[in-house]
C-alpha cells in the first residue's frame, strides 16, 4: 500500500513541478501583455497581444479587407507596419514586390501582435464598419445572377462612394465548415443609407456564391463590412467611358445612380458585354437611365446571340464596341469592372484610342 | 560506470555513433525538414538544445528520484513527460523570439517531442550507465551529430534540386538513398573511437 501511495505521490510531484514550470513560462514568455498600436501616427489603441494583427484590428472594429479569412492566401489584408512587425515571414513574401517589402508592406493575418506597433493604414479603410442586415429580397436577374437587397438592421447608416465594395460574410453551412468573407461591389445608390444591393453571380464551388445562391432566402440575417476600394467616379469635366461584363455591372449601376441623383451632365457611354439578350442584367434600368441621366448612352454588346434573333444592337465583345464608338483626341476617362482578361484587353484597346493609363480606373474580379 | 572520457563520448556520438546515421533514430523530421539548409540548421539547433537539456534533467531525475525509491520501471513515462514539457518550453521561446524559424519549422517543432533520437539518448545513457558528465557529453554530442547529419543532407538536397532524378525517386525516395550513402560514408569514421 505504501509503495502505491509513494509511487503516485512521486509521479504527481514530477508532473506538478513540470506543470508549474510551464505555467510560469506561459505567463512570462507566451504572454505578450498589453500592446500599444498607433495607426497613421494618430489613432492609438491598446490591445492584448498574442493574436494576429488582422483579428486584433477586427476586434478593435478596424476592418481590413480579407477574402480568405486570415489564411494567408488572398493577399488582401495588407498594411504598412512601420515598427514592431518582426521579420517578414516566408508566408508573406510571395504577395509583395521588393519595393513593397522595403516600404514595410505586410500581411496583417500573418503578423502577430507581440509588441508596440506603428501602422500605416489608408484612411478610407479606417471608415469601414461591420453591419448586420436582413435579406429584403432576392431577384433572379438571369439563371446564374441574383440581385440581393440587404436592409441594415443594427441602426447604423452606411456611407460609401458609388463604386466601392463591401465584404459579405458567409457563415458555416453544410459543406463549408468555416466562415468566409468575399468582396462584392455595392450596386445600389450611395444615397440610400439604410440598405445596399449586391449583384452576385453563381460560381461553381465558390464558397460565398454557393451560400448566396443555395442557402440564403428572404428574411435571413447576414453581416457584411465595408466600404472598401478606390473605384469611384472622379471629379472632372471629361467624358466618361464605362465598360463592364456580367456581374461587373454592379459598381457601374451604383455610379449611374450617383449620376442620376446629382444630374451630372458629363457625356457618358456604358459598354456592357453579355452573351445573349437573356444575360443582360438590369437592362431595363439601364435604358431607364438613358432617359434620366442627361448625357448617358447604354450600349450593350452580345457575343453569343443567335444570328437570326431580333437583336438590333451590337454584336461581338466590348473591345469591338470600344474600337467602333470611342473617338480619339477627346479628353476621356474610363471606368471598368470585370474579369482580368476583359480588363487587360480593354485597357489595350483604350490605350490605342490615346486614353492615358492613369485615366483608366478598374475593379478586377478573379 | 564505464571508464570513458566524456570527450570521447562526445566525439563518438557525433561521428561513429551518430544518432541518425548509425542508430537510425529521429528519421521522420530528418527526411521532412531537410529541404533547406537554413531550416535544417534551425531544427538542428532546437533538437540539440532539447537533447542537452533533457539528457541532463532525465539523468538527475532518474538517479536522484527514481533510483532511490526503486521506481526505475517508471522511467519511460517520466522521460516522456519531461521531454514533452521541455519541448513545450522551447516552442514558446522560439515562437516569441524567432518567428521566422517558428513558421518554417511548423509542425515539426512540437513533433520533436516524439523524436526518437531524444528518448533514445535518455535510454542509452541509462543502459550504458553513464555518469552525469558523460550523459551531458552524450546529449550534446548526439545533438551536434544529428544537426551535422541533417544540415549535410539539406546541403545535398539543395544541390540536387534541379538534377534529373528519375521520376519514381523524386522527393523521399532519393532522400532515403542519400541517407544510406551518407551512413556508408560515416562508417569511415568508425575506426577513430569505439564506444558501446
Amino acid at each position: 500500500m505504501a509503495v502505491i501511495v509513494q509511487t503516485v505521490f512521486i509521479m504527481s510531484a514530477i508532473a506538478g513541478i513540470l506543470a508549474l514550470a510551464l505555467t510560469l513560462a506561459n505567463l512570462y514568455i507566451a504572454n505578450y501583455g498589453e500592446c500599444k498600436i498607433v495607426i497613421n501616427n494618430d489613432k492609438e489603441l491598446v490591445v492584448d497581444g498574442g493574436s494576429t494583427l488582422l483579428s486584433t484590428l477586427n476586434e478593435m472594429e478596424i476592418y481590413l479587407p480579407s477574402a480568405c479569412g486570415g489564411k494567408g492566401t488572398c493577399g488582401l489584408c495588407t498594411c504598412k507596419i512601420l515598427e514592431g512587425g518582426g521579420p517578414v515571414l516566408p508566408t508573406e513574401t510571395p504577395f509583395f514586390t521588393k519595393e513593397e517589402l522595403e516600404d514595410n508592406m505586410r500581411l496583417s493575418c500573418q503578423v502577430k501582435v507581440k509588441q508596440d506597433m506603428q501602422l500605416g493604414i489608408p484612411e478610407d479603410l479606417l471608415n469601414a464598419k461591420k453591419y448586420e442586415a436582413v435579406v429584403e429580397f432576392i431577384k433572379d436577374e438571369t439563371n446564374t445572377i441574383k440581385l440581393l437587397r440587404f436592409k441594415i438592421t443594427d441602426g447604423q447608416e452606411i456611407e460609401f462612394k458609388a463604386g466601392q465594395y463591401v465584404q459579405l460574410l458567409a457563415p458555416p453551412y453544410p459543406g463549408n465548415p468555416e466562415s468566409v468573407y468575399r468582396a462584392y461591389s455595392v450596386a445600389s445608390s450611395a444615397q440610400e443609407k439604410d440598405a445596399i444591393e449586391l449583384i452576385i453571380g453563381y460560381v461553381a464551388e465558390g464558397l460565398v456564391t454557393t451560400y448566396v445562391h443555395q442557402h440564403l432566402s428572404k428574411g435571413d440575417e447576414v453581416s457584411f463590412n465595408g466600404p472598401f476600394g478606390d473605384f469611384y467616379l472622379r471629379d472632372s469635366d471629361c467624358e466618361i467611358i464605362m465598360v463592364a461584363i456580367g456581374t461587373g455591372i454592379a459598381p457601374i449601376r451604383s455610379i449611374l445612380y450617383q449620376m442620376k441623383d446629382q444630374q451630372i451632365e458629363r457625356k457618358a457611354t456604358f459598354f456592357f458585354g453579355a452573351r445573349t439578350q437573356k444575360d443582360l442584367v438590369c437592362a431595363d434600368e439601364m435604358y431607364e437611365f438613358e432617359k434620366t441621366i442627361p448625357n448617358f448612352n447604354f450600349r450593350p454588346v452580345l457575343s453569343r446571340e443567335p444570328e437570326d434573333s431580333d437583336w438590333k444592337g451590337d454584336r461581338g465583345r466590348v473591345t469591338d464596341s470600344i474600337q467602333k464608338y470611342i473617338e480619339e483626341g477627346v479628353e476621356q476617362e474610363a471606368y471598368m469592372c470585370g474579369s482580368p482578361v476583359m480588363i487587360e484587353s480593354a485597357v489595350g484597346e483604350l490605350k490605342k484610342k490615346q486614353i492615358p493609363e492613369e485615366k483608366i480606373y478598374y475593379d478586377e474580379f478573379g | 560506470m564505464p571508464d570513458i572520457n566524456p570527450f570521447v563520448i562526445f566525439m563518438a556520438s557525433i561521428f561513429t555513433n551518430n544518432m541518425i546515421l548509425a542508430n537510425f533514430l529521429g528519421m521522420c523530421s530528418f527526411i521532412a525538414v531537410s529541404k533547406e539548409i537554413k531550416t535544417a540548421w534551425g531544427l538542428g539547433q532546437a533538437v540539440t538544445f532539447v537533447l542537452t537539456g533533457t539528457s541532463i534533467i532525465n539523468y538527475l531525475i532518474y538517479h536522484y528520484v527514481l533510483v532511490p525509491f526503486n521506481l526505475e520501471y517508471l522511467r519511460f513515462i517520466v522521460f516522456i513527460i519531461l521531454i514533452a514539457a521541455f519541448v513545450q518550453l522551447v516552442e514558446m521561446i522560439v515562437e516569441r523570439y524567432l518567428p521566422t524559424l517558428y513558421y518554417s519549422l511548423g509542425i515539426f517543432l512540437p513533433l520533436i517531442t516524439v523524436n526518437c533520437a531524444i528518448l533514445g539518448v535518455s535510454l542509452f545513457m541509462i543502459i550504458r550507465q553513464y555518469s552525469l558528465l558523460q550523459s551531458a557529453a552524450f546529449g550534446i554530442g548526439s545533438g551536434i551529430g544529428w544537426t551535422l547529419a541533417i544540415v549535410a543532407l539539406a546541403g545535398i538536397r539543395q544541390k540536387i534540386k534541379n538534377a534529373p532524378v528519375p521520376k519514381g525517386l523524386e522527393g523521399a525516395g532519393i532522400t532515403l538513398i542519400i541517407t544510406g550513402l551518407m551512413a556508408l560514408a560515416f562508417i569511415g569514421f568508425s575506426g577513430i573511437v569505439s564506444v558501446q
